[in-house]
C-alpha cells in the first residue's frame, strides 16, 4: 500500500500561547513543537496498516524550514520518506490546494489527516482535501479496516457514529479511536538513526495566493476568580442581580 | 500541571543538533510513560522493575553508541549523555542499569572483545534479552581494585574461577558478568560469566536505603568453570576495567544532572505554589537563595558536560576531565537535592515528591564509580603528578 500521512507542525499543547505585538501571528519564541496529535494517531495507523499490508508511508507536510524537525521525527518513528512542500500554511484553502497538487500528481492509496490541527482548529483541510481530489472523506475517524482495494471507514458523528464502505483511495480525518493513545511510539534510538538517511524532500509551492488574511487574534479573557456561595437562594441572587445572567 | 520544560538558562538548546533533541525527548517520554507513574512504588518497596529491561532495549538506551552491527543505534557521545540525564531524571537506579549494560558490559565487550564474542553476546544485551553486571569492587578492595583476589587457574581449554564480588548492580537478575579476575601471574583480565555455570550464585543485597529500585547483589565463584573463549582478548591489567569506567562516570555526570534538573524543578513550582505569611513561599530571600543557587549550579554543570560530551565525541576526553565532571555534577545534585527537599518542607519527606528519593539515590552515586574523595585523588594526581592515593 502507498499510504500518505499529512502532517501538521503544531504547539505543543502544554505551550503558551501568545501574539506578536500586533496581533497577527503567533509568537513562537521559547514554543516547542510537535507532530499535531491528531495526526500523530493518524500516522500511527499507517503504520499498523503497513505492518499488516505491506508498503511505503510518506509524510507530507506544507511548511517552512523549521517544520523539518517535526517530518525527521516522522521518519524516526518508522515513516519511509518524507515530502515538505515550502510554502507559510496561511489558511486552509491553501494548504489543501497545496496537497491536492502533489497527491494528484503521484498514486496514493489512502491519504490520513487529523481530523483537526491543534494551532487553529480550523477542521478543514482534510474536507477540502477530499473535494478537491474528487475523493470520498470520512471526518472524526475512530475506526479503519481495508481488506485489498476496498475500505470500512467509520466517523464520529452527532450523537453516534456511521460506518461507511468503499473503495480505495480514500481521505480520512483521524481521532483516537483510529488507535489508542498507548499505541502511539516512542521513536527509538535506532529509528532516530535511521531517520538520518531517510529521504526528506523539498518541493516548491505552487500556489502564490492565499485565500484569507488573518487580521487579528485576541487571547480569551483571563479566568476571574471564583466566588463560593453558601445556598442556592444566594446563587440565585447573585445570578440575578450581580451577573444578570438569569 | 505543565510538561516538564529543563532549566537552560543559557541556551545550550542552540548548540545541540535536532537529533540530539529528539534523542533527549525520546528519552523523556519513554520516563515519563514507562517510569515515573510507576517508580515510586518500586523504590518503596526495594522491587527491581525488571519489566523495563526489554523496554529499555526497545527504545534504544542499551549501547547507544555501539554501531549497529552489534545491536547498537550508532549515536554520539553527546546523544548518550543525553539519555543518561532523562533517564536519572526520572530515577538514579534506573540509570545505573542502563549504565551498567551499557558502559561496564557491552562497552568492554565492543571494545576489547573478540568477534565471536561481540557476535554472541552484544545484539542480545542490545535488546534487553540477556541483562549484564560488572564485577570489580571486592569486600576487601573497593577504592583500591587493583588489590582484589579473585583469581583464575589455567585447566585445558577453560579456567576456574574462584572469588567474590560485592556491591555489584544488576547481580541478581544478570544474564551475564563481566568479571574482573587475576590470572596465575597477578595479570588482571576481564571474563564473562554465564548464568547457569556451576558454582556460579548472585546472592541480593538487602536493606538498601539508596537505589532501592535497582537490584544489588553478589557475585560469588566456587571453582566455576568458564571456557577460555570468553576471556575478553583485547586488553588487560587495571587499565581494562577502570576505561570501562571512564564510560559510565561520563554517563553519570550527565545523569546527576538530571537528577538536579528534577529537583529544582519540583522545588521552583512548589515554591510558586505553596503560601505561608499570605504568599508564595517563592518570595521570600531565603527561599531565592536556594533556588538562584540551584540554577547557577546546574547552569554550570550544563556547560561541563557539554563540553565533556564535545571532547568525547573528538575522542579527546581524559579520564581526569570525566572525574571531575561525575564529581562536581553528583555534589551539585546532592547539594541540590538536599535544598530542595528542605524547601518542600514536610512534603519534601514524602514519596509523592521525587526530591527524597533522588537524594537517597545520590548517595550511592557520589560513593560508586569513584568515590568522592578518589575523583579529588585523580585531580590531585593530574594537576601535580603527584600520588596521593597510597
Ligand atoms: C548501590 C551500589 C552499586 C554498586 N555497583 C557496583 C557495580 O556494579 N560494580 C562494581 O564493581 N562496584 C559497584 N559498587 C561498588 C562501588 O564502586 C564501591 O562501593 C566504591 O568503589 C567504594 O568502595 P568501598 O565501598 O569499598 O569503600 P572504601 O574504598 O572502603 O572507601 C571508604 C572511604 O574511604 C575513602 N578512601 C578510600 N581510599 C582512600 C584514599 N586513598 N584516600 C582518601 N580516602 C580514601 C573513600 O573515599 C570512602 O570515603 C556499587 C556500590 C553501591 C553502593
Amino acid at each position: 500500500m502507498n499510504l500518505l500521512v499529512c502532517i501538521s507542525h503544531v504547539p505543543d499543547t502544554t505551550a503558551k500561547i501568545n501574539f506578536d505585538a500586533a496581533g497577527k501571528a503567533l509568537d513562537a519564541t521559547g514554543v516547542q513543537f510537535v507532530i499535531n496529535p491528531y495526526d500523530e494517531f493518524s500516522l500511527t495507523k499507517a503504520l499498523h496498516l503497513k505492518e499488516a499490508h505491506g508498503g511505503s508511508i510518506t509524510v507530507l507536510n506544507v511548511g517552512g524550514p523549521e517544520t523539518e524537525p517535526t517530518l525527521r521525527k516522522a521518519l524516526a518513528i518508522g515513516a519511509d520518506q518524507a515530502i515538505r512542500i515550502n510554502a507559510t500554511p496561511t489558511d486552509a484553502i491553501t494548504v489543501a490546494k497545496e496537497l491536492k497538487n502533489h497527491i494528484s500528481a503521484n498514486t496514493y492509496d489512502l491519504i490520513l489527516c487529523g481530523q483537526e490541527s491543534i494551532d487553529y482548529n480550523g477542521q478543514q483541510v482534510p474536507a477540502m482535501l477530499g473535494a478537491l481530489l474528487n475523493l470520498p472523506f470520512v471526518n472524526a475517524c475512530v475506526d479503519l479496516t481495508i481488506d485489498g482495494s476496498s475500505a470500512n471507514a467509520t466517523g464520529e458523528i452527532d450523537g453516534g457514529h456511521a460506518t461507511y464502505s468503499g473503495s480505495l483511495p480514500l481521505v480520512v480525518g483521524g481521532k483516537k479511536g483510529l488507535v489508542e493513545e498507548k499505541d502511539l511510539r516512542i521513536p527509538n534510538m535506532r529509528g532516530i538513526m535511521t531517520a538520518r538517511s531517510k529521504p526528506l524532500q523539498v518541493l516548491e509551492a505552487s500556489e502564490s495566493d492565499t485565500a484569507t488574511q488573518a487580521i487579528k487574534f485576541v487571547k480569551p479573557a483571563g479566568k476571574s476568580s471564583v466566588k463560593l456561595v453558601d445556598s442556592v437562594d444566594e446563587l440565585v441572587h447573585l445570578l440575578h442581580n450581580e451577573a444578570k445572567a438569569i | 500541571m505543565d510538561a516538564f520544560h529543563h532549566p537552560d538558562y543559557y541556551q545550550l538548546d542552540d548548540l545541540l543538533s535536532e537529533e540530539h533533541k529528539m534523542v533527549r525527548d525520546a528519552t523523556r517520554d519513554w520516563i515519563k510513560r514507562s517510569v515515573s507513574p510507576i517508580i515510586e512504588d518500586y523504590a518503596q518497596r526495594a522491587a527491581f522493575p525488571d519489566h523495563l529491561v526489554k523496554e529499555m532495549g526497545e527504545i534504544g538506551l542499551f549501547g547507544p553508541y555501539i554501531s549497529e552491527e552489534y545491536g547498537g543505534a550508532g549515536l554520539d557521545h553527546m546523544s548518550y549523555g543525553l539519555m543518561m540525564q532523562e533517564v536519572e531524571r526520572g530515577d538514579s537506579g534506573v540509570r545505573s542499569t542502563c549504565s551498567v549494560q551499557s558502559s561496564l558490559v557491552m562497552f568492554p565487550i565492543y571494545a576489547y572483545g573478540s568477534e565471536a564474542q561481540k557476535r554472541k553476546f552484544l545484539p542480545k544485551l542490545a535488546t534487553g534479552e540477556f541483562l549484564g553486571s560488572f564485577g570489580l569492587t571486592e569486600p576487601n578492595f573497593g577504592s583500591n581494585p587493583g588489590g582484589m583476589t579473585t583469581n583464575f587457574k589455567e585447566d585445558g581449554d577453560d579456567v576456574i574461577l574462584n572469588g567474590a564480588k560485592m556491591w555489584i548492580s544488576n547481580a541478581p537478575f544478570c544474564d551475564v558478568a563481566v568479571v574482573w579476575a587475576k590470572n596465575e601471574s597477578g595479570r588482571i583480565k576481564g571474563i564473562i560469566v554465564e548464568r547457569g555455570m556451576e558454582g556460579f550464585t548472585t546472592p541480593e543485597t538487602h536493606n538498601k536505603w539508596s537505589l532501592r529500585a535497582s537490584a544489588t547483589g553478589e557475585l560469588v565463584f566456587d571453582n566455576v568453570r568458564v571456557p577460555k573463549s570468553n576471556i575478553l582478548p583485547g586488553r588487560d591489567g587495571l587499565g581494562a576495567p577502570l576505561s570501562c569506567l571512564d564510560s559510565a562516570r561520563f554517563g553519570i555526570a550527565w545523569g546527576a544532572l538530571g537528577a538536579a534538573m528534577d529537583c529544582y524543578d519540583t522545588a521552583l513550582r512548589y515554591s510558586k505554589e505553596r503560601i505561608q505569611f499570605g504568599k508564595p513561599i517563592a518570595g521570600f530571600q531565603l527561599q531565592q537563595k536556594k533556588l538562584a543557587e540551584m540554577i547557577t549550579e546546574i547552569t554550570k554543570a550544563q556547560l561541563l558536560t557539554y563540553r565533556l560530551g564535545q571532547l568525547k565525541n573528538e575522542g579527546k576526553a581524559t579520564t581526569g576531565q570525566i572525574s571531575m565532571a561525575k564529581r562536581n555534577n553528583v555534589e551539585i545534585a546532592l547539594k541540590i537535592a538536599r535544598e530542595a527537599r528542605q524547601m518542600l518542607g514536610g512534603m519534601g519527606i514524602t514519596g509523592d515528591f521525587s526530591i527524597m528519593r533522588h537524594m537517597m539515590n545520590l548517595e550511592s552515586v557520589v560513593t560508586y564509580e569513584g568515590t568522592h574523595d578518589i575523583h579529588l585523588l585523580i585531580t590531585g594526581l593530574d594537576i601535580t603528578g603527584e600520588n596521593a592515593f597510597v
